[in-house]
Order: C-alpha cells, then sequence, then structure tokens
C-alpha cells in the first residue's frame, strides 16, 4: 500500500504504467460494452409488461451507476490528495468531474426518454430521477468550484473538500429523497442482491456495467495523461518525451 | 527555553513555479530579521509559511529543535503575527478590538492593560471611536498595539510600516530593537529601510532558484 | 531606546513551553464579538427577514389569492422562502473577516479553528435563522397555513435552520477568498440543504394531516447532530484554503 502511494508520487511511472494498461481497458471496454448491447437490445426477452421500451435500461442503469462510483472516487482522490499530497490522485479527479457530469447527465436522459412510453411523460419526480438529478448540481458545483479560483492549488483543496462533504451528504440526500417519494419502483438491480430480473434479462445488463466501468477507467486514464502532460510541461522528461516525439 | 526558529531546505511552489528554493533558516532570540526582495518574491508566502499558516511547503520548521507539526500549538503561544491587513473590525471601538484580541490569545480581559497599550501608541482619546472613524495609520496603530498587550517572544510582521506618520516609524524602530534586545526575536518585511543595528540581519528573496540566508 | 517606558518595561521576552488554556474565554470572546458587530449593522439582520416577506407576498400575485390552493402549498413556500433567506446572509459570514484580516488571525490562535468557526456559526443561526424561525407562523396566517401547524412549523424551522447554517458555512469558508462567491456559494450550499428542507417541509406537513410530527422532528434532530460534528471541520479546512487562495 505504501510502496504503490509512493509509487504514485511520480507523474513519470503513471505515465509509463497507464500507458501500458489503457489498451486492455479500451479492448475489455469494447467487446463487453458490444456483447451487452447486442445481447441486449437484441437477444434479451422482451418484458411482460414494458415490451421492448426496457431495454434502455441497457443504458440507464449503467450509466447511473456510473454516476454515482464516480463521484465517490472524487472524494477518495480528493482525500488521497489532501492527505498524502499526491498530485496524481488530483489530475485524475479534475478529468474525472465533467465525465461524472456527463454520466449523470446520461442517466438523466435515458431516463426521461424511458418515462414517455412508460408514464407518458418525460419527466416525473421520481425518487430516483430526482436523486440523479441532486447529483448533477452536486456534480456542477464541484467543476464550477474549482474553476472559480485564481491559484489551481487552492482550487485543487477546495474541490477536493467539496467532494467529500458532497459524498457524505449523498446518502443523506438519497434517502431522504426516497422517503419524500415512496412510490418508486423497487431497485432495478443489485449485485449482491436476488435479481428481480430473469437471468437473460440482467446477464447482457451486468456485462454493460462492466463494460461502463472499462470504459470509464480507460478514458480516465487517457485524460489523466494529457493532463500529466499539461501540468508537467516544464519538467525535463516531459520535454525529452516531446523530443522523442519529434 | 530560549528561542529557535529553524527551516531546512524550505521551499515553496504556487503553482508551478518556486518562489523560492533550498532555503535554510536558523533564528534565534535577539534578532531582527528582515525579509527583502522584490515584489512577487515570495516575502508574504514566507512570512505565512514561518508563521505556521501555510503548510503548503516542502522542507522542514522546527521550533526550538522539534518539529513544527508536532509543536505548533506552542509555537503559535509564542508568535504574534501582524498580517497586510491590520485586523481591526471597522465597526468596533479600539477597546472593544483589542479585547477579542486579548480573549483569542487568552488573556483574561483587562480594560487597564487595554488602555495602556493605546496610550503607548497615542491612541487615548481615540479609545471609544468606532475603527472606521479612525485613519489608515490610527488603525494599523490598533493593531500594532498588540504588540504590548499580548506579549509575546516572536513577532512575524508583514508590512508593519505601512500608513504610519515618521514619529510613529521611528517608535516602532525603536520598540522592534528593543524587543530584540529583552530576548524577543522580530520577524519583519518591510519597504522601509530599518536603520542598522547589531540585531539587524538580512534574508534576500528572488530570482525563483536557490536562495541564500546571509 | 530612550523612548519607550511605562508598561513596555514590565515586558519579558520569556518563552513558554505550552500554549494558554481558555477555549471557552476565546469562544466566549468571538460570540460576544460577532453579536455586537451584527447588532452595530442592523440592516444585515434585518435584510433577510424582509426578503423572507417579500417572497412569500410574491406567491400570491403570481399563482393565485386562493386560500384552498394557497394553504396546500404554504410549508413548501414557507420552508423554501425562509431557506432562501437564510442563504442570503451566509456570504456574508466570513468575508468582512476575511477583508479586513483578522481572520488570518482566528487561524493563528492556539485554539481549534473549528470551535472559534461554530461559534461564528452560532451566531449567524442566533440573528438569521432564529428569527426568521419566529416570523415564519406570522407569514403563514398570510399564506391560510391551516391551524395546529403553526408551532410545528417555528419548531421545524429553528431546528433545520442550525442545519443550514452549519452547511451554509462550509459553502461560505469555501468562497470566501473569491471575490465574486454569491452565486457560486448558492449552487454549492443548495443541493446540500435538500434533505432539511425534505424533513422540515414534511414536518408541516404532517402536522397539518395530524399525523406525528415527532419521527420529522427527530430526523431534522439528527440532521443537526451530523452537522455538528462534520461541519465545523469541513468549515476549518476550507477556511484553511481560502486564506491561502
Amino acid at each position: 500500500m505504501w510502496a504503490f502511494l509512493n509509487k504514485l508520487r511520480s507523474p513519470k511511472w503513471f505515465y509509463t504504467i497507464s500507458a501500458r494498461l489503457q489498451p486492455w481497458f479500451w479492448a475489455a471496454a469494447l467487446i463487453l460494452i458490444v456483447t451487452g448491447s447486442v445481447w441486449g437490445l437484441a437477444f434479451a426477452p422482451a418484458d411482460y409488461q414494458q415490451g421492448n421500451s426496457f431495454r434502455i435500461i441497457y443504458v440507464h442503469v449503467p450509466a447511473a451507476f456510473l454516476a454515482q462510483s464516480i463521484f465517490v472516487s472524487l472524494a477518495v482522490t480528493g482525500l488521497v490528495f489532501m492527505v498524502w499530497k499526491i498530485k496524481i490522485a488530483d489530475m485524475a479527479a479534475t478529468v474525472m468531474a465533467p465525465l461524472g457530469a456527463a454520466m449523470t447527465f446520461v442517466a438523466l436522459f435515458s431516463g426521461a426518454v424511458w418515462g414517455v412510453p412508460t408514464w407518458g411523460t418525460w419527466w416525473m419526480w421520481d425518487a430516483r430521477l430526482t436523486s440523479m438529478l441532486i447529483l448533477l448540481f452536486l456534480y456542477l458545483g464541484v467543476i464550477a468550484l474549482r474553476g472559480a479560483f485564481a491559484s489551481r492549488d487552492s482550487a485543487s483543496r477546495a474541490a477536493s473538500v467539496l467532494a467529500m462533504v458532497g459524498v457524505i451528504n449523498i446518502p443523506i440526500i438519497k434517502y431522504s429523497v426516497d422517503w419524500w417519494y415512496t412510490l418508486h419502483q423497487p431497485a432495478t438491480f443489485t449485485v449482491t442482491g436476488r435479481a428481480a430480473m430473469p437471468m437473460e434479462m440482467w446477464l447482457p445488463l451486468l456485462i454493460m456495467v462492466l463494460g461502463f466501468y472499462c470504459f470509464f477507467i480507460a478514458l480516465t486514464l487517457m485524460r489523466t495523461r494529457s493532463e500529466i502532460l499539461r501540468r508537467e510541461s516544464s519538467k525535463r522528461w516531459v520535454r525529452e518525451l516531446a523530443e522523442e516525439a519529434n | 527555553m530560549s528561542l529557535r526558529l529553524q527551516a531546512r531546505n524550505l521551499a515553496c511552489e504556487r503553482d508551478d513555479r518556486w518562489l523560492f528554493r533550498g532555503l535554510d533558516l536558523d533564528i534565534r532570540a535577539g534578532e531582527i530579521v528582515r525579509v527583502e526582495g522584490p515584489n512577487g518574491s515570495g516575502k508574504t508566502t514566507l512570512l505565512k509559511i514561518l508563521s505556521g499558516q501555510l503548510a503548503d511547503y516542502e522542507g522542514e520548521l522546527f521550533w526550538n529543535e522539534q518539529p513544527m507539526r508536532k509543536s505548533r500549538d506552542a509555537f503559535l503561544a509564542n508568535l504574534l503575527y501582524l498580517g497586510h491587513a491590520p485586523g481591526v473590525k471597522a465597526a468596533l471601538t479600539p477597546l472593544e478590538n483589542l479585547a477579542w484580541y486579548q480573549a483569542l490569545a487568552g488573556h483574561a480581559p483587562s480594560e487597564k492593560t487595554r488602555m495602556s497599550a493605546l496610550e503607548e501608541l497615542g491612541l487615548v482619546g481615540f479609545e471609544d471611536v468606532p475603527a472606521a472613524q479612525l485613519s489608515a495609520g490610527q488603525q494599523r496603530r490598533v493593531a500594532l498595539a498588540r504588540l504590548s498587550l499580548t506579549p509575546r517572544p516572536l513577532w512575524v510582521l508583514d508590512e508593519p510600516f505601512t500608513a504610519i506618520d515618521r514619529d510613529g516609524v521611528a517608535a516602532l524602530e525603536r520598540r522592534l530593537v528593543e524587543h530584540a534586545r529583552r530576548g524577543g526575536c522580530v520577524l519583519v518585511t518591510t519597504h522601509h529601510e530599518l536603520t542598522p543595528c547589531a540585531e539587524l540581519r538580512r534574508i534576500r528573496l528572488g530570482g525563483g532558484g536557490a536562495n541564500a540566508g546571509i | 531606546m530612550p523612548a519607550s517606558e511605562g508598561a513596555l518595561g514590565k515586558e519579558e521576552a520569556v518563552v513558554r513551553a505550552e500554549p494558554r488554556g481558555g477555549l471557552a474565554v476565546a469562544v466566549w470572546a468571538t460570540l460576544k464579538r460577532d453579536l455586537l458587530l451584527l447588532l452595530r449593522r442592523r440592516s444585515e439582520v434585518l435584510n433577510p427577514l424582509v426578503f423572507f416577506a417579500i417572497v412569500i407576498t410574491l406567491f400570491p400575485i403570481g399563482i393565485s389569492p386562493d386560500p384552498a390552493l394557497l394553504a396546500a402549498i404554504a410549508p413548501g413556500l414557507l420552508w423554501v422562502a425562509a431557506l432562501l433567506a437564510a442563504l442570503l446572509s451566509l456570504d456574508s459570514l466570513f468575508r468582512a473577516d476575511y477583508d479586513d484580516g483578522s481572520l488570518e488571525q482566528l487561524l493563528l490562535t492556539p485554539q481549534p479553528l473549528a470551535m472559534l468557526a461554530l461559534a461564528k456559526v452560532a451566531v449567524h443561526w442566533l440573528l438569521t435563522g432564529l428569527p426568521l424561525a419566529l416570523m415564519a407562523p406570522v407569514l403563514g396566517i398570510m399564506l391560510a397555513l391551516p391551524a395546529g401547524s403553526y408551532l410545528v412549523l417555528a419548531v421545524s424551522l429553528a431546528l433545520g435552520s442550525a442545519s443550514l447554517s452549519l452547511i451554509g458555512a462550509i459553502g461560505a469558508a469555501l468562497t470566501v477568498g473569491l471575490s465574486r462567491g454569491g452565486v457560486l456559494l448558492s449552487l454549492l450550499v443548495l443541493p446540500l440543504y435538500i434533505p432539511v428542507l425534505i424533513f422540515g417541509a414534511g414536518a408541516v406537513q404532517a402536522a397539518i394531516f395530524g399525523d406525528s410530527v415527532l419521527a420529522h422532528l427527530a430526523i431534522l434532530g439528527a440532521l443537526l447532530a451530523l452537522a455538528l460534528i462534520f461541519a465545523p471541520l469541513a468549515i476549518a479546512a476550507s477556511l484553511r484554503i481560502s486564506i491561502n487562495g
């Protein structure tokens, strides 16, 4: 653990290692997402109540999962940055926040589209959609706060604190919104618990979720790498890298 | 116990720019240390690091041979810091302002002490006037009254001469020397040229690279 | 050194090993100072209250003066308007101290910053949240709020606004170093206010329907307890960041 943290102190080490990891995650993401989509969209049986419209679940649920996980990652990287002063953590947080906001938006949008056949309207103040909307605001807050500081060091710290405050609040918000709107559907999918759907339906969903996670990891690695180059552009190893490329 | 503030290989990077690097300091009782350097050379930042406000530095700080991170409370109990801004509330009178500082420093509230501190800085007659009605120089004097209101061995003063008239400057300068002679220690930045004396020592910042404490 | 005699002569530059005690003294002095400051600038205390009244006036004009309709939405309206009014005054919580340099001094006391910040937040609640809570029943009459819920409205607001002050102070501390932090502050803080709003307005609604309000108030109390534990630490950390901005 400590050895790993110490290695993380070196952006150069991360840059090298991530170059090796990145293709694997891209490949896994591609295979999983293609398999999951084809299986889920073409072969999985239609829902007996909702018909084919339920298939949007294969985008909605993975996006919603990812939206929440990324916020937790923001808080974790924030903590790592604040406690151990590891810059890589902050660079990752910088690139993850917009990704998380985008995923939240995808979850919201797919939820709205799903709402048309299900509820007959684009928007219902459904508990999960409402939580998702609040999560989007939390993301926007973190992004805006980071952008507001002139000094990047202060911006990083402030965004880290806000992400940590947010992550403590997310369960509270979720619980209270659920309480507020108790008429929501039971949670569609839990990794550990009993699935409410037959296996032919949730197995492709599981594959999609894994695929989305791989996609997120690959994208984060890629964007963190370019963030490293941007921030370390005055460092010697980056200059040498640029010369080699030329 | 004597007073000793040390910095070893101190460096500060703000937004990818080194303000200073490889700075070694050894500040002891009986010294007036003037931090010099052009605008933007990190004088205020250095003072903030040395007064324990900024934790964002590389290298190590020691207070009386103890690492600063461990002895922060003991260090703060011996420190008096006056920043750029005087820290005087415009809506409060000088007496009320000083009452708060007295309490923050853990001293028993005593109007007599406060009055004599104000008297020393020539603020008698203004003690019950809201600070908003005082001039900038008078407000600075209210802040400077803390030097004798809450006696502390280590003074860290960022531009203390700002807005003060000529007599006030001379008196303050004498005050600094006297504090050093009594076994105190003063760390100061100022554009005002201090009269050379045995206690005075200079540290030059600037250039962004390595610095030498002289 | 001829010029300095008198009080100076007794001064000694002795290094102390231990900090002086007196956290209670420092907290009490901070409470007293902030109360005094706000009482000297009464408009800052009155503005949120006036804002609260004006916003409540806008709703019947914008929606409908029908008492039945107003009564149905009154709990939510009163809570939302009070929440916004409390938010309005948050921006100035640390700003004056930041501008005149007393925040630096607050950070450099040997006392825990979290406790001193808590004292400042307590003053904010005493002079914003509590008056809003006391005023809300009067505005409730204007919105035809059903009888029997007035006490619950005031109690829930008093309890909830303490959480709001604590959570809001985190945002205020994060944005105090920014020249235009006001709007950003609302963006940061409002999503975090939602649980308090839900249970606060829920309590009033429950009182109207004749349900037990104890559960709601208990949850508001629990939220306050959580905020009391975590918020001061977050405020202290945020202030340290802002002072270096």
